[in-house]
């Protein structure tokens, strides 16, 4: 279980980090959403892995529970990761149309070009 | 415990919806309510900075939930102090981006300009580092919907380019705070501060490992070296306004560093205790040397701006790596007085470069109220390259004063002289570029000067006024620097006492005297089952 999910968060990140590297505006979407499922993995797994464990404390009998904390930073988390990718989209999608090509970094000739 | 804690991040929380929806179609509308907003806000900032000159903590429970269990807002001098500096700055860029109508150039802008609002009060108040995440995407969403405000190809690609970066850094932030968590188990500031130096040595490194996340990504919002880069394709290529608003933001991640390093990894702690300084100071001077290079090379005057920002930031943190109590007030003052003069120098370039039609360092023929437009620039010059007699001058000669101790002095002082030359030699050679070399420009003989038609006009009072005011602001504080840096020693005072942060914070909740008012539950139960 341990290491499911260390090597799962260690493969997101390195396949989200590799993508992000890219020049070009699809891979860096990708990337980024990778890296954000590696995030939300690893803070589930700050409360410590517990598995069939109710986020609650139950007191009338002595059953184990799990960390609620992580479970509600994650949920965060996730809504603002989704937000962002959703924006970083059409951002996207706007550069492209201005520019007419999906590559993210700028060239000197282009920033001359808006100068003149 | 005060309501009006809450106050700078409800109001322009509820008043952004109302802007963007009811109001979207009339920008007069708009502009009065998005106006209305900002004054109430500086007003109640105004307030709670008087509040919180007593040198209490004051602290607002949401929910009435009793710390570490549940997020509390903090309002200290510091975060009042720099609640106040938001506030005022936001007023005048909102003034200044009305009387251009760059607002109107773009939708949403003022919409747009309440939620960063809020995010920016948020993240200097809360007490929570995750909920410092989420205040800190709050003002980033909104910061990217201002960055490309009015569109434009380079613009947008600026843009996305803005977007990632700060992307890979909010995934940053929470590897950090994940660490952060497993190792101590909570994210309260001020439970931090108590948890982090019990923890056991075995264990410490983990925490190390979470401090430096934490430093590496308040260093990308601050534009410290190496994660500096995105910041001068971000100011030079955001709406001149946004600019200059922006030039609070860097200010969060100082913010955020000196809040978390002088509590929750304060120097006393054993396992973090070395963090900053060792990692910020020579960060700070190479971003310093830096942004006095950048002055110095760039061939155009937005990009020339943004270096000095950078620069500014540098000078500033070399006062913050030290983490003892004058280097930090001297920070602060620093902090303030770079606010406003990155401020005025960006909403002057805007005047400037609207009528002269092109930010390119070169030769052209003289705008409208050249002379006029030279004595703003000359000042705001002088404030941001630290000559006399404008703040920056007492605040660099604070800082200088601030590191005297013999490992950081011939480093720290050799850097912030040459780097102030070199900026003065930058600046020095764009003003005349724009401002002197233009009046003897010749044209070819017998070729009309090329008119733009219509002529630019020249800049109404009201355009110039914003301008006019951050400069008056700057002299006031060089003329008033005695009470500021009283406010500023005070408040780093508090900031090294952080046992009165802490037990605010962690003090139990009164239980409210209910049980008198409320019927005892069995009581209530009978009649319950009549009424069935």
């Amino acid at each position: 279980m341990e290491l499911l999910v260390a090597s799962a968060i260690g493969v997101l990140t390195a396949g989200g980090v590799y993508l992000i590297l890219r020049l070009r505006a699809f891979p860096v979407i990708l990337g980024l959403s990778l890296l954000s499922y590696a995030v939300n993995i690893f803070l589930v797994s700050t409360g410590r892995l517990a598995i069939n464990a109710p986020p609650i404390l139950n007191k009338y009998a002595d059953v184990s529970y799990t960390d609620p904390l992580p479970q509600a930073l994650v949920l965060t988390a996730i809504v603002i990761s989704f937000g962002m990718t959703a924006v970083l989209v059409m951002f996207t999608l706007g550069a492209y149309l201005e520019a007419g090509d999906d590559t993210i970094d700028m060239t000197a000739t282009e920033e001359k070009d808006d100068a003149a | 415990m005060s309501h009006w804690i809450i106050a700078p991040v409800v109001l322009p929380a509820m008043m952004a919806p109302l802007i963007g929806y009811v109001m979207r179609h009339d920008i007069v509308l708009a502009r009065v309510a998005s106006a209305a907003s900002t004054v109430a806000l500086f007003i109640i900032a105004l307030g709670l900075a008087v509040w919180a000159a007593d040198g209490g903590t004051h602290v607002y429970r949401l929910g009435d939930w009793p710390a570490p269990f549940g997020i509390v807002l903090v309002l200290d001098r510091l975060s009042a102090m720099m609640v106040l500096l938001t506030a005022t700055l936001a007023l005048i860029v909102l003034w200044h981006s009305i009387a251009t109508g760059w607002d109107a150039k773009g939708r949403h802008f003022h919409a747009l300009y309440q939620f960063q609002l809020m995010g920016i009060c948020g993240a200097f108040l809360t007490g929570d580092a995750f909920n410092l995440f989420v205040f800190f995407e709050v003002l980033l969403i909104a910061s990217y919907g201002l960055m490309v405000h009015s569109g434009g190809k380079v613009r947008m690609q600026a843009g996305l380019q803005y977007v990632v970066m700060n992307l890979a850094g909010s995934t940053l932030f929470l590897f950090a705070l994940g660490t952060m968590y497993a190792t101590t188990g909570t994210l309260n500031m001020a439970d931090l501060a108590v948890k982090v130096p019990q923890i056991a040595a075995e264990d410490s490194g983990m925490v190390r490992v979470a401090a430096v996340l934490l430093l590496i990504v308040f260093m990308i919002k601050a534009a410290l070296f190496p994660v500096q880069f995105w910041l001068p394709g971000t100011y030079s290529n955001a709406p001149a306004p946004v600019a200059a608003l922006f030039a609070i933001m860097t200010k969060v991640g100082a913010y955020a560093i000196i809040r978390l390093h002088t509590l929750a990894f304060h120097p006393g702690a054993e396992p973090t205790k070395d963090v900053v300084t060792t990692w910020l100071f020579p960060a700070a001077m190479v971003t310093l040397a830096l942004g006095a290079l950048g002055v110095l090379a760039a061939k155009r005057l937005m990009p020339l701006l943004s270096f000095s920002v950078i620069g500014s930031m540098g000078t500033m943190m070399l006062a913050v790596a030290p983490v003892d109590p004058y280097a930090t007030e001297t920070a602060l003052y620093y902090l303030v007085h770079s606010t406003f003069s990155a401020a005025a120098l960006f909403l002057l370039a805007d005047l400037v470069v609207s009528r002269r039609g092109s930010d390119v360092l070169d030769a052209r023929p003289p705008v409208v109220q050249n002379g006029l437009f030279a004595a703003l620039f000359f000042a705001a010059a002088i404030a941001m390259a630290g000559m006399p007699p404008l703040s920056g001058f007492l605040g660099k000669l604070l800082i200088l004063d601030a590191l005297r101790e013999p490992e950081l002095m011939p480093w720290a002082w050799t850097g912030i002289l040459v780097g102030s030359l070199v900026t003065i030699v930058g600046f020095a050679r764009a003003g005349s570029m724009i401002f002197w070399k233009s009046t003897s420009v010749k044209l070819p003989e017998g070729t009309e000067p090329i008119q733009s038609d219509p002529p630019p006009a020249p800049a109404r009072g009201t355009e110039v006024a914003p301008v006019m005011m951050l400069l008056a602001l700057l002299v006031g504080l060089a003329v008033l620097a005695g009470p500021a840096t009283g406010y500023m020693r005070a408040a780093a005072n508090q900031l090294f006492e952080p046992s009165g942060y802490i037990d605010s914070v962690l003090a139990p909740v009164e239980k409210p005297e209910k049980a008198e008012v409320d019927p005892p539950l069995d009581a209530a139960d009978p009649h319950a089952e009549e009424e069935h």
